[in-house]
């Protein structure tokens, strides 16, 4: 490392690596449902799904984690998007496959995907 | 990308009670559930919470467990990173709320009050991982020094902070360094205290193991200030990790271009060597430091000359504590201002101790100058156990003195300890209740420094050793109310005839208890008893008539025959043959056996 740009560049990339130590520091917090139930029903994918796709789009402020049963089995996997000062807003039977599109238009622009919320889903 | 860390403290004590155990334990049970590339373990420096050891934090919930063991391992990885559910029966107690609700750690009784700067990255990062450091600002001070600031400004700022020596005297950091940059050399060095001699204290240890590259960083930083282009780091060879942790930081620094030739192009050579310490209490002394760097017998010599002028190998030289050092990145990115908005007039940012002896939590605590006793003991520190009472806290180690429960609401700073006659010394900070004696104390820390008195000089060598001799015979109750007089005038010429600060400190522990404890001392001199029921020689065993059933339990287990009576009938001891073993109250199921 020769310049204080380099020094600066590789700051931003480390800090990357460390947001989900900063318990204050998300804004959103995206929850898989992971008990047995959401296991079978193939929450796994869907874990792995969300951390690549925040990943990738290097999304600072959004932690990824999982919880246990969220109670209603029938829809898993399930999962739970939080957002400071918004209400929660519950995604259903999810698969690898929305997850690219739910962080893109909810996550980053703020749109929820409603087709596949709950709402849309015991209509 | 992970989507969970697991963090384990790798710091001394947490190794000591298993940690290592427990990283291992992680790392094959995620490899059996396939979480290897998903949750990644990291080992981090000290926690500060040792008591309550081994820790692990898991992230980003930021769930808190204590006590961890090997076996617990496996559920933490099936129940909470496989599916979600924080283990209950393992997370500090303190953090649970209720069934559904977890409280950050930074707001339970041990962490609310701390304000961590020195500590800040302390458990918080991986220290063999500069990328750690770097992500949370690392070497960003260093590269504001070299691009915006001259040398000048640099100490400008240390001195406008207000920071003060955090390894014993307080001397203003500022200064020390404008008194070296001012001497014209050829070449100059920057030296760190890494020596940590007081027994109670280990925060340098914690702050080498947790966050080495802070240290680097500022070392940097106090040679372009000085002009300086070497430096060392003195640290005892008893603390391994923290070698280890300096080594591999070193080594990352240069490779990363941020130690070496020419440091972001900016024309500045920076280069660090570790020396290791054999452990000498008189080897923190800075000038028997220097000569012990030398490669020579680590003795003090006279000052002036300071190290300013002729320090190490007769150059100027810069000598630094390892916490103070701690203090300098930030204050070069926060500004003066931010330091001097935290503790009192004249002691200004935090102050690290090492909370020790009878308290809940025991470990290492951050909090702003000017913070009382009280608040450190009771409310960070969880009061002291079984319901006893608190009797005196001592700080500053071997050179301090005892606080008694009276100055409890002392707010502690450099200047208020040297005026209720203890100092701030390292920062250990040993708490005691009623069952401790404090003739005992003074002489628990006599024998220390008896033990490491380099012995060039007489007062301290001789005189050291006559004081312990008293103390001696004071716990044995063959003292008398003459040798008390005696003893302070000992002290004080002990203390005013010293060539360097370990004899000129080491009666301060004898003369802050004689000074707050007199009835204690008295006690044992003219009423042959220890208060305390600490010194065995004043204690007699005796055993109560109305108690005793007669079982002869007692006497059957006497080593020396002392007990006698026949069965059914009390029993009485023989104080003359007595060897005051304790078997005989251990033994008797009625209590009818005393010590007093
Ligand atoms: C007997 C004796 C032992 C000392 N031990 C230490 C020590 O272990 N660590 C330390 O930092 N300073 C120790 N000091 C204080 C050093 O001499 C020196 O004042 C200090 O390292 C300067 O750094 P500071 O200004 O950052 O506090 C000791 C002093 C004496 C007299
Ligand atoms: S005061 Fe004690 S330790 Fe210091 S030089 Fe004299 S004998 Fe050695
Ligand atoms: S203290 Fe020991 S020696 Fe003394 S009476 Fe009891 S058992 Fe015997």
């Amino acid at each position: 490392m020769k310049t204080l740009e380099e020094l600066k560049a590789l700051k931003a990339k480390a800090l990357q690596n460390m947001g989900i130590r900063d318990d204050q520091a998300a804004t959103t917090r995206i929850v898989v449902g992971m008990a047995t139930c959401g296991i079978a029903a193939g929450a796994r994918p869907v874990l792995t799904a969300f951390t690549e796709e925040v990943a990738k789009r290097q999304l600072q402020d959004v932690a990824v984690s999982q919880t246990g049963c969220i109670g209603i089995c029938q829809y898993e996997p399930v999962v739970e998007v939080f957002r400071t000062g918004e209400e929660k807003v519950t995604y259903v039977k999810m698969t690898a496959d929305k997850v690219a599109r739910i962080v893109a238009e909810h996550i980053v622009n703020g749109n929820v995907v409603t087709e596949y919320t709950i709402g849309a889903c015991t209509k | 990308m992970y989507r969970a860390h697991v963090l384990v403290c790798g710091g001394t004590g947490c190794t000591s009670s298993g940690s290592a155990k427990i990283i291992t334990a992680f790392e094959s049970e995620l490899e059996q559930a396939n979480l290897g590339n998903e949750v990644k373990v990291i080992r981090t420096g000290c926690f500060g919470l040792c008591a309550e050891g081994p820790i692990v934090i898991v992230y980003p919930e930021g769930c808190f467990y204590s006590r961890v063991q090997p076996e617990d391992v496996a559920e933490i990885v099936a129940e909470h990173l496989v599916k979600g559910r924080p283990v209950k029966r393992l997370l500090y107690k303190e953090t649970v709320v209720d069934e559904t609700t977890i409280k950050s750690l930074n707001h339970t009784g041990f962490y609310e009050k701390q304000h961590r700067v020195a500590l800040k990255n302390c458990g918080v990062i991986d220290p063999e991982n500069i990328e750690e450091y770097i992500a949370y600002d690392g070497y960003q001070a260093l590269a504001k020094c070299l691009t915006e600031y001259t040398p000048e400004q640099v100490i400008q700022i240390i001195k406008d902070s207000g920071l003060r020596g955090r390894g014993g005297a307080g001397f203003p950091t500022g200064l020390k360094w404008s008194f070296a940059a001012a001497n014209k050399a050829d070449q100059k060095y920057v030296c760190c205290n890494a020596d940590e001699g007081d027994p109670g204290a280990f925060m340098d240890r914690s702050i080498l193991e947790g966050d080495p590259h802070a240290l680097l960083e500022a070392m940097a930083i106090a040679g372009y200030a000085i002009g300086a282009t070497k430096g060392y780091v003195y640290i005892r060879a008893e603390y391994p990790i923290a070698v280890k942790r300096l080594e591999i930081a070193i080594a990352q620094a240069k490779e990363y271009g941020l130690m070496g030739k020419n440091i972001l192009s900016s024309g500045f050579d920076f280069d660090l060597e570790i020396r290791l310490g054999a452990g000498a209490f008189v080897c923190g002394e800075e000038t028997a430091l220097m000569t012990s760097i030398e490669g020579k017998r680590g003795e003090p010599r006279p000052r002036p000359p300071f190290p300013a002028v002729k320090g190490l190998f007769q150059k100027p030289t810069v000598l630094n504590n390892v916490e103070t050092y701690a203090n300098i990145a930030q204050i070069i990115l926060n500004g003066p201002e931010w330091f001097t908005a935290m503790g009192t007039e004249k002691s200004k940012g935090t102050k690290v101790f090492a909370l020790g002896g009878k308290i809940n939590n025991t470990g290492l605590v951050e909090v702003p100058m000017g913070t009382t006793l009280r608040e450190v003991v009771e409310d960070i520190g969880g009061g002291i156990p079984n319901g006893k009472k608190f009797k005196a806290a001592q700080t500053g180690g071997p050179s301090g003195g005892c606080i008694p429960a009276h100055l409890i609401d002392t707010p502690i700073d450099y200047d208020n300890l040297l005026a209720i006659g203890s100092m701030m010394g390292s920062g250990g900070l040993i708490v005691m209740d009623e069952d401790n004696c404090m003739v005992d104390i003074a002489k628990f820390f006599l024998e220390f420094t008896v033990e490491e008195s380099c012995g060039k000089c007489t007062p301290c060598r001789i005189g050291t050793k006559r004081l312990y001799e008293m103390l001696e015979k004071i716990t044995k109750g063959e003292g008398t109310l003459e040798d008390l007089d005696k003893m302070e005038a000992l002290c004080y010429y002990i203390k005013e005839n010293s060539l360097c600060g370990l004899g000129q400190t080491a009666p301060n522990p004898v003369l802050s208890t004689l000074r707050y404890f007199r009835d204690e001392y008295v006690a044992h001199v003219v009423d042959k008893k220890c208060p305390a029921g600490v010194c065995k020689d004043l204690l007699q065993y005796s055993i109560i008539e109305d108690k005793c059933k007669g079982c002869t339990a007692c006497a059957r287990k006497c080593p020396v025959g002392a007990i006698s009576g026949s069965v059914k009938n009390p029993h009485v001891i023989d104080t003359a043959k007595c060897i005051k073993c304790g078997a005989c109250i251990e033994t008797c199921k009625f209590d009818a056996i005393i010590r007093k």
